[in-house]
Order: structure tokens, then C-alpha cells, then sequence
């Protein structure tokens, strides 16, 4: 009676979630619903200037409001050697402003108090004299001979330049442009924008001195590397330091780095001896927690006549804020931009990449992104469409004779990256089928007799999802690696513990499917826990859709342990040699007699209760996993939208998503992701970003003006799916959480672009708003949305 | 009406007035002494336990603190308490029975409704508002109806879906 992996909610089942069931109820336990006993409210106020020395700072004013317990400044913290802290990309970031504020939204003050309200009206009674400097709100202001220094509190540090950092073969590059027949250039502006999850950050600070024990409740990620950091910055012993990450309300990137507010949250603790929550407003968040994107990229392509590229010149230049404070691996200064046109046959190619401190928020995180993949994918998209434009040559052809064939994988990108598999043909294929690319033309001509300009737009792409392998991936040394703990209770019944840490992801869902498809035990049976330091195993964390492809592979090697070790209970039970037993899901038998077996359940209890002589009691174990490859999930994205040259609004008559992720855990899960990824992308082309004006002061700094897509607008969503199994992974899945993101932007903006291709238009700057689409379609101009805004934009 | 009463004071300054009010919360009288300047959806969370309607934006934008306040969808976050002093409230946590759940959480959990669950609360409650005053809508109409609450998860897709399932169900028990 063999078991059904589907009834049991194993792989392949669109198993209904299990932290619904709370989410539901309104029982989720965010931080913000988390109240201890005794607790003060922290708030933090923020400069209102973008560029300024700092004067003087007045807060008596503020210790005079009852119910204040502690006024916090900058050279408090300077004075315990908490004022500054490392940055992950081996920079440091103020904690509190001293002498300087570097970004509007800079935190300068803390006020500790008995409610938030209270702590709320005391900073506004601080005063704190300002000299205001010239802000710098781009890289080409950043890079003029006569500019302010920014970072003057860094010995060493010349101007405003970050890295200058390069890879590929220029002198190869080079030949090829020489050999070209054509040569297409493409310029373009990835504009800031924000993960902006639902949930801002936040975090309470238990410390209790007593017992030396400092207990951080936050909205982290990466729990664990929270606990390193906190261990160095604050110089406490490890093992008293607990992070607990309850539910996460949202966190694309955002919730990865250790922001100021955390920082000063534990010392106030520490001070008074009172848990201390400080909850951002989403005003705070906006303005000051890690943003995504804001690269300048260039780029030329040589090409042959028949349409085969034939080499590749990428330079970016980044905008990274006020302190270099990426989230990424520490080998690579500009994440893995590189990774650009892994899904095309390209000889060589060359980037050279150049990072400036400007006075706006610091971050670059990698929102919804494996580390500037993003930035990667659309510049390779719209560079690979400016050049078929260039050819004269179709789209869809272009890309077809120029990828990478099934059968030519493994296969070394120009940029050194190995593909391990891939069927980018394919993917197209049923990406133009489905969205009808025959008729095309024809849909086109009767829309322009209504009046009405159509365009479509291909985003094709292959991207690198789940570092490591850990001899490329590390962040400030720590490898890139992630682990799974499983123990078998004595009823057959399980608890599974990993070092990730889902938020919105469904890992307590589908972490349980892999167990179940290892061990054949119900995933019903199976409980799922993270994000307690003091419990779970080390892990590096929930980013880059990497928890699948490294935390979901440790789960199966940990199953596949416990698994060889109930073998021998089974060969103990059954009484017959190890060698002479066979495996089925959930069973072991005896083989040439499938009639006489014992099941996982069975070997549980045997665990417990009858084990051989000589054998350790229990069924546990652990399994750290250090992949060997990242994968590499491909994706056919195709927009079909509709112009109104009279107002500029564009609207998406039709969306086909083709994503090939591997093998599908939970697919209802995987469709999930992917629809929300593609509404971001969604958000990005068409409305949501930040920008400065010159004087430095942000705009996308609320709601109001920094736009997510409601209900209302966002369109429809057709998905497709191609499975090829990721050849390196255990159970052959590759990361998903991201692709839509990385993929869907080029789509729009293509798309728009084909339609305004009569025009002249080669580029509108994202988003495409309909001033900036009705300015292209009115001058025949290109849109560039370098910051400061225009006035009256 | 049960008339659970409390006595909760959410530390005032000292020089600040209370003034005291009464809630009917999900079926319940609940009171509390509150400052005027107190938002409801803070009298909600700290005064009264129910933390599963959330502030999400502060600024009336994101809906995550949607309510029903006196049959009708409001954000809490732009709604002092005083102002719902003798008025009737609904949170998520009158959603369901003590035995059963509300279709609207059955459909949000089967149709894969939700991802990280912030907005989930809110997004119920504008959809319960809805389904009160129109049990048969179309997709047009859910999508208007919910465009006041944000989600950054699901794209929207499946919270259509799964407000249409709850609507079905929902008329399915009035035959």
C-alpha cells in the first residue's frame, strides 16, 4: 500500500498554508504586537536637512517632558563607542549623528519615554542648530572637481568616489568591437526606489543585567547575523545575545541590514534596564532604510550583420547614498551585476563599475534581488532590444539566435558564471504562442485606427538565485552556507528548525513538504520553526531568494540523515541485515518481501524504546549545506500594452509569465510569488520610486508620493511554467521569490518602447509615468530621470 | 450586549486630560480612559489586546488598520478614540465564531489570499464591508472596493479570488 505523496502533503502539493491559520484570525505576532512588562517607547528624530555640520543640539527641553526616562544623542553614543558601526560592505555608518548629518532622515536624536506618544512630542522639543552645505543628490555632482566632501570623517578618503571596480576581458572586449559590424549603445537610469514592505522595521530590547542576557525581538531577515554583529558592536558575549524574529509583515530586502534604530534600542536598554520598543513610522522607514537600485548604466553591444552578438561593454555608476552599506556578497562591489546576459552565447564582455557617496539614504539593498541582478537583467533586456531595433531584425528572432542553447550547458558566461541548465527557447516559445505574437501586427493596425498605440514587449533572462557556493560567497567573511536541524519525536511526529527565517514565504508550509517527500512522515505531522537564535541552527538568512536553494536543500540532506539512521532501527525491527532493506516513501521492507516492512513511524518509536545494542537513543540530526552552484531559474516575460497618445497613460492589455524554477515544492506557493513579484515589477515601471530635489530633500518619502499599485490598477497576470530540475540540488528546485522582480520591469518598458518606436523614442527613464511618456511621444525625445527632480515635475 | 467593562489608563502626561470611552467592540462594551489625542486604532491595540489591526502607514494610505465602525470600512489610524466613544467597532477578531470561520478567512486561505499576513486584517474587513452591501459583485467591483488597502505579497489576484469564493459560499447559506 504505497503512500501518496499528494494526500501527505509532500512535493508537488499546493498544500494550503499553515501560518494562515493565525494570519487569519488577526493572531499573527509581529513585533509591534509583542508587549513586555515594563516597557518604554523609543522615537528617533530625524534631520530635516540633507547636508549640514552639526552646530549644536539642545535637548534639556526634552528631559523636562514627564514620562521622559532618557534623552539620547550622538555623543552619548560616541562616548561608549556606539556613535558609528560597520556597514556590511566594510564601511561605517553613523549611528547618531555627531559631526555631521549626511541625508535627510538621518537619525540625530533618541528619546526613550514611558509611552510613544510622550517620546513622540519630547523630539520635537529638541532643538539642534544646523550649517547647512551644499547637498549632492547625483553621481555627477558627487564626481565634480569642486564637490563637498561628504565622507570628511574618513581617513583617506579623497572626494566622493566609493570603489572603482571592473571584470571581464577589456583588451578581447575591445577586439570585438573592432570586428564589429554594427554597434549598438543603450543608456539608461535604474531609478532609487524602495522594498517598502507593509510592515516597517522595528525591534524591542530586553536587557536584563541580572543574568547578562540581552534579548533583541526584531524584524530581521537574517536573525543570526544580527547576533554576530550585536556581539562585535556591543561587545557582548555571543551565547547571552538572543535574537527572536516573530512574524515578519513584508521584508524584500529591506528587513537585511542593521539600521541605527536597532543600535540605540539595545543601549537605552541596557541603560535604563527596561525593555525598550521602537517602532519606524513609514515615513522613517522610506527615508532611511535600506533602498534598491539607483545605478547609471551604459552600454554597447557589437554586433554581426546576421544578428549574432559578438561582444559586450557594460559601465555602471552607482549612487550608494551617504555610507557604502550594501547587502551583498563582500567579493563583489557592485553584487552581481555581472551576471547580465548569462541566457545569450556572447564571447566576451567587459564591466567596469564605479560607486559615489551622494547625500541620500544608504542602502542598496537587493530589493527582491540576488544582490543588482535586477539592475542586471533590465539592462540586458533593453540593451538586447535597442540592438535588434538597431538590426532591423525581429525580437523574438534575435533573442533566439543569439541564446544559449539547451545543449550547450553547463556553460561559462562571458563574465565567468557556469549555467548549469537552461531552455530559454522553449520558455519563448510558449510566451509568443500564448500571447498571440503572430497577430500582432495586425492588433496593431486596428488599434491605430482607434487611435490607440500598441506595443510588446520580451524579457528574457537567466539569473543566479542562492549563494553560495561558499568559496565565491561570503559576507565580511562569513560563508555563505545555511543549515536544517530535524528531530523525529518518538510518535513519528517531527520538529524541523532552520537557519532562514520566512516572511510571507510559507517556509513553515513548504519546509514541511520536503520532509514529508524525504521521509514519507504527513506534513501535517511536521512542526516548523525559525528565527529564535537561541534555537535554531546557524543560518545566514532569508534574502536573495536563497532560503529554497540552500536552507531547502540542507532540509533534504537532514531528512536523508535521519533517514540512514532509521534504516538500521528498520534492519533491527525486521531482523534482518541493513544491505537487505529496501526504501519506499515511508516504508522500509524487506527486500524480494515488500509485505514485511516498518514504517518511519515504526523506526521512531524503536528510537525511544528498542533500539539495537550499542546504538544511540534518538532520531536526530543536523545538516549544514554549503551548495555547490547558485541556481539558476530562467523566466519568458511578454507585455502587451495600449498607449493613449492624448494623456500618455499606458495600460496592459495582456501579461504572459513562462518561469522555469525547477522542481515546484508547493506550487499555489511558487504562482504566489510570482504574481507578486510581477505586480512589483508592475510598480517599478510604471510608478513607484524615489527621487531628490536639489537641495536634497526626498520625494517618495510617504505614501502620497511614493506609489504602490493598488487592487485598481494592477493588472492581470497569465502564468505558464516550464520545469527543468536544477541539476545540483538535492530535490532539483531553484530559487523563485525574485525572478518576476528581476524579469518583469524590461517587459513593460519594452513594450512601451515598441509602441513608441515610430516616434524616435529610445528610452524613457522608469517609471513611465504618462507626463514622461506623453513628453517622449510629443518631442520625439528620450526621458532621463536623473535626480534633482525638474521643477514643477 | 455583554458588558465587559475595564479600567485601562494609557500613561497620560500629567497635564493632559482624559476623558473616558466607551466602545462596542465586536459585540462588547469596552471601556477605557484615554487621551483626546489617542488614535482608535491604538485604543484598539493597547488598551484593548487586539492587535490584529495593524498601523501600517500613519497616514491613511495603506489600509492595514481598516475597521468596520458602525457597519462601514475606516481607517483607525485617522480616527481618534473619543471620536468612537458610543459607537460600534468590528476588528478581524470578530471575523469568526467561536465554532466556525468567517468565509472571507476560509476564502483568503484557500485561494492563497495572503503572504506575509499585514495587510490581511484590513483587507477582510473592507471585503466584509462590501460583501454586507453586495453579495453578488464582480471582479471590477471587489477591485474598487479594496483599492484603499495595500498589499506588496500577492499582486491582488488571489484576494479577488478569494473574495469571490466568500461570496459564493455566502450565498450559497442565504438558499
Amino acid at each position: 500500500m504505497k503512500l501518496d505523496e499528494i494526500k501527505i502533503g509532500g512535493m508537488g502539493a499546493s498544500r494550503r498554508r499553515v501560518e494562515d491559520n493565525r494570519f487569519i484570525r488577526g493572531k499573527g505576532n509581529y513585533v509591534d504586537d509583542i508587549v513586555l512588562p515594563g516597557m518604554l517607547h523609543m522615537e528617533i528624530l530625524r534631520s530635516p536637512v540633507a547636508h549640514a555640520r552639526i552646530k549644536s543640539i539642545d535637548v534639556s527641553a526634552a528631559w523636562d517632558v514627564p514620562g521622559v526616562r532618557m534623552v539620547l544623542t550622538g555623543e552619548m553614543m560616541a562616548a561608549r563607542n556606539l556613535a558609528w558601526m560597520p556597514t556590511l560592505s566594510y564601511d561605517t555608518a553613523a549611528v547618531l549623528a555627531t559631526d555631521k548629518v549626511r541625508f535627510q532622515g538621518q537619525e540625530v536624536c533618541a528619546v526613550i519615554a514611558d509611552d510613544p506618544y510622550i517620546a513622540k512630542d519630547a523630539c520635537g522639543k529638541i532643538v539642534v542648530d544646523y550649517e547647512i552645505l551644499p547637498a549632492i543628490v547625483n553621481p555627477v555632482q558627487a564626481a565634480a572637481a569642486d564637490a563637498v566632501q561628504i565622507r570628511d570623517d574618513k581617513a583617506g578618503q579623497v572626494g566622493n568616489k566609493v570603489f572603482d571596480w571592473e571584470i571581464g576581458d577589456k583588451a578581447r572586449t575591445d577586439k570585438a568591437f573592432a570586428d564589429a559590424d554594427v554597434v549598438s549603445k543603450i543608456e539608461l537610469h535604474y531609478p532609487r526606489t524602495h522594498p517598502s514592505p507593509m510592515e516597517t522595521c522595528g525591534s524591542i530590547a530586553d536587557y536584563d543585567r541580572a543574568t547578562g542576557k540581552l534579548t533583541v525581538y526584531m524584524t530581521s531577515q537574517a536573525p543570526h547575523i544580527v547576533r554576530a554583529a550585536v556581539a562585535m558592536v556591543a561587545e557582548l558575549p555571543e551565547q547571552n545575545i538572543r535574537i527572536v524574529t516573530p512574524d515578519i509583515g513584508g521584508g524584500f530586502g529591506n528587513k537585511v541590514p542593521i539600521y541605527p534604530g536597532y543600535v540605540i534600542a539595545i543601549l537605552a536598554s541596557i541603560l535604563t534596564e527596561k525593555p525598550v520598543k521602537w517602532i519606524e513610522d513609514k515615513t522613517g522607514n522610506l527615508v532611511s532604510t535600506g533602498f534598491g537600485r539607483d545605478v547609471y548604466l551604459k552600454g554597447e553591444m557589437a554586433l554581426r550583420k546576421d544578428g549574432k552578438i559578438l561582444g559586450v561593454r557594460m559601465n555602471t555608476i552607482s549612487d550608494h547614498g551617504a555610507f557604502f552599506a550594501d547587502a551583498q556578497p563582500s567579493k563583489f562591489k557592485i553584487g552581481l551585476m555581472h551576471s547580465a546576459f548569462a541566457c545569450y552565447d556572447i564571447p566576451t564582455a567587459h564591466m567596469f563599475a564605479t560607486g559615489y557617496y551622494t547625500n541620500k539614504a544608504p542602502g542598496g539593498v537587493a530589493y527582491r534581488c540576488s544582490f543588482r541582478v535586477t539592475e542586471a537583467m533590465f539592462f540586458q533586456e533593453r540593451m538586447v532590444q535597442a540592438a535588434a531595433d538597431d538590426l532591423g531584425m525581429d525580437q523574438a528572432e534575435f533573442r533566439r539566435v543569439n541564446f544559449v542553447k539547451d545543449e550547450q550547458h553547463p556553460h561559462r558566461t562571458a563574465f565567468g558564471f557556469l549555467t548549469d541548465s537552461g531552455q530559454y527557447e522553449k520558455c519563448l516559445d510558449i510566451g509568443l504562442e500564448a500571447i498571440g505574437y503572430k497577430n500582432f501586427a495586425a492588433e496593431k493596425a486596428e488599434a491605430a485606427k482607434r487611435g490607440r498605440l500598441l506595443g510588446i514587449g520580451i524579457s528574457v533572462m537567466t539569473e543566479p538565485l542562492g549563494a553560495g557556493n561558499s568559496r565565491e560567497y561570503d559576507i565580511l567573511g562569513i560563508k555563505m552556507f545555511d543549515s536544517a536541524e530535524l528531530r523525529i519525536h518518538m510518535s513519528g511526529k517531527a520538529l524541523l528548525r532552520t537557519g532562514s527565517r520566512g516572511q510571507g514565504t510559507g517556509h513553515e508550509t513548504t519546509w514541511a513538504q520536503i520532509v514529508a517527500h524525504e521521509l514519507g512522515i504527513p506534513a501535517d505531522d511536521i512542526l516548523v520553526e525559525e528565527g529564535d537564535t537561541d534555537t535554531a541552527p546557524f543560518g545566514m538568512g532569508t534574502y536573495a531568494s536563497r532560503s529554497t536553494p540552500v536552507a531547502g536543500a540542507a532540509i533534504a540532506m537532514v531528512a536523508r540523515k535521519v533517514r540512514a539512521k532509521a534504516r538500521k532501527l528498520a534492519a533491527h525491527l525486521l531482523e534482518v541485515s541493513e544491505e537487505d532493506i529496501e526504501w519506499e516513501l515511508g516504508r522500509f521492507y524487506v527486500r524480494g518481501n515488500q509485505e514485511r516492512g516498518v514504517t518511519i513511524q515504526d523506526c521512531a518509536m524503536a528510537a525511544y524504546s528498542n533500539m539495537p545494542d550499542g546504538m544511540e537513543p534518538g532520531l536526530e540530526n543536523v545538516a549544514y549545506y554549503d551548495p555547490p552552484n547558485l541556481t539558476w531559474p530562467f523566466a519568458c516575460y511578454i507585455a502587451k500594452i495600449e498607449i493613449d497618445p492624448e494623456t500618455g497613460v499606458w495600460d496592459v492589455l495582456q501579461f504572459v509569465a513562462v518561469d522555469d524554477c525547477g522542481v515546484r515544492i508547493n506550487p499555489m506557493i511558487v504562482e504566489g510569488q510570482i504574481m507578486g513579484g510581477l505586480t512589483e515589477a508592475y510598480a517599478m515601471a510604471n510608478m513607484q520610486y524615489q527621487t531628490y530635489d536639489e537641495e536634497g530633500n526626498i520625494i517618495g518619502g510617504n505614501y502620497m508620493d511614493f506609489l504602490l499599485p493598488t487592487a485598481w490598477e494592477t493588472p492581470g497576470f497569465e502564468l505558464y511554467e516550464v520545469v527543468t530540475p536544477c541539476p545540483h540540488h538535492p530535490i532539483g528546485a531553484k530559487g523563485v521569490g525574485e525572478c518576476a522582480t528581476v524579469g518583469g520591469p524590461a517587459a513593460f518598458v519594452n513594450a512601451v518602447m515598441n509602441a513608441l518606436k515610430e516616434k524616435g523614442v529610445r528610452n524613457i527613464d522608469m517609471p513611465m509615468m504618462p507626463n514622461r511618456v506623453y513628453e517622449a511621444l510629443t518631442t520625439g525625445k528620450d526621458i532621463y530621470g536623473m535626480p534633482p527632480v525638474r521643477s514643477g515635475n | 450586549m455583554s458588558s465587559l467593562y475595564e479600567e485601562i489608563n494609557i500613561a497620560p502626561a500629567s497635564d493632559v486630560p482624559v476623558r473616558q470611552v466607551t466602545v462596542y467592540v465586536n459585540g462588547e462594551a469596552r471601556t477605557a480612559n484615554v487621551e483626546p489625542r489617542l488614535l482608535l486604532a491604538h485604543l484598539l491595540r493597547q488598551a484593548f489586546k487586539l492587535t490584529g489591526t495593524h498601523t501600517g502607514c500613519d497616514t491613511t494610505n495603506c489600509g492595514a488598520c481598516t475597521v468596520l465602525f458602525d457597519g462601514r470600512p475606516i481607517k483607525s489610524c485617522t480616527m481618534l478614540a473619543v471620536q468612537a466613544d458610543g459607537h460600534k467597532v468590528e476588528t478581524v477578531e470578530g471575523l469568526a465564531s467561536a465554532s466556525e470561520l468567517h468565509p472571507l478567512q476560509e476564502g483568503f486561505k484557500q485561494e492563497h489570499a495572503l503572504q506575509c499576513g499585514f495587510c490581511t486584517p484590513g483587507m477582510m474587513m473592507a471585503a466584509k464591508a462590501l460583501l454586507e452591501e453586495n453579495l453578488n459583485p464582480t471582479e471590477d467591483e471587489i477591485r474598487w472596493a479594496l483599492s484603499g488597502n495595500l498589499c506588496r505579497c500577492t499582486g491582488y489576484q488571489n484576494i479577488v479570488k478569494a473574495v469571490l469564493w466568500a461570496a459564493e459560499k455566502m450565498r450559497a447559506e442565504l438558499n
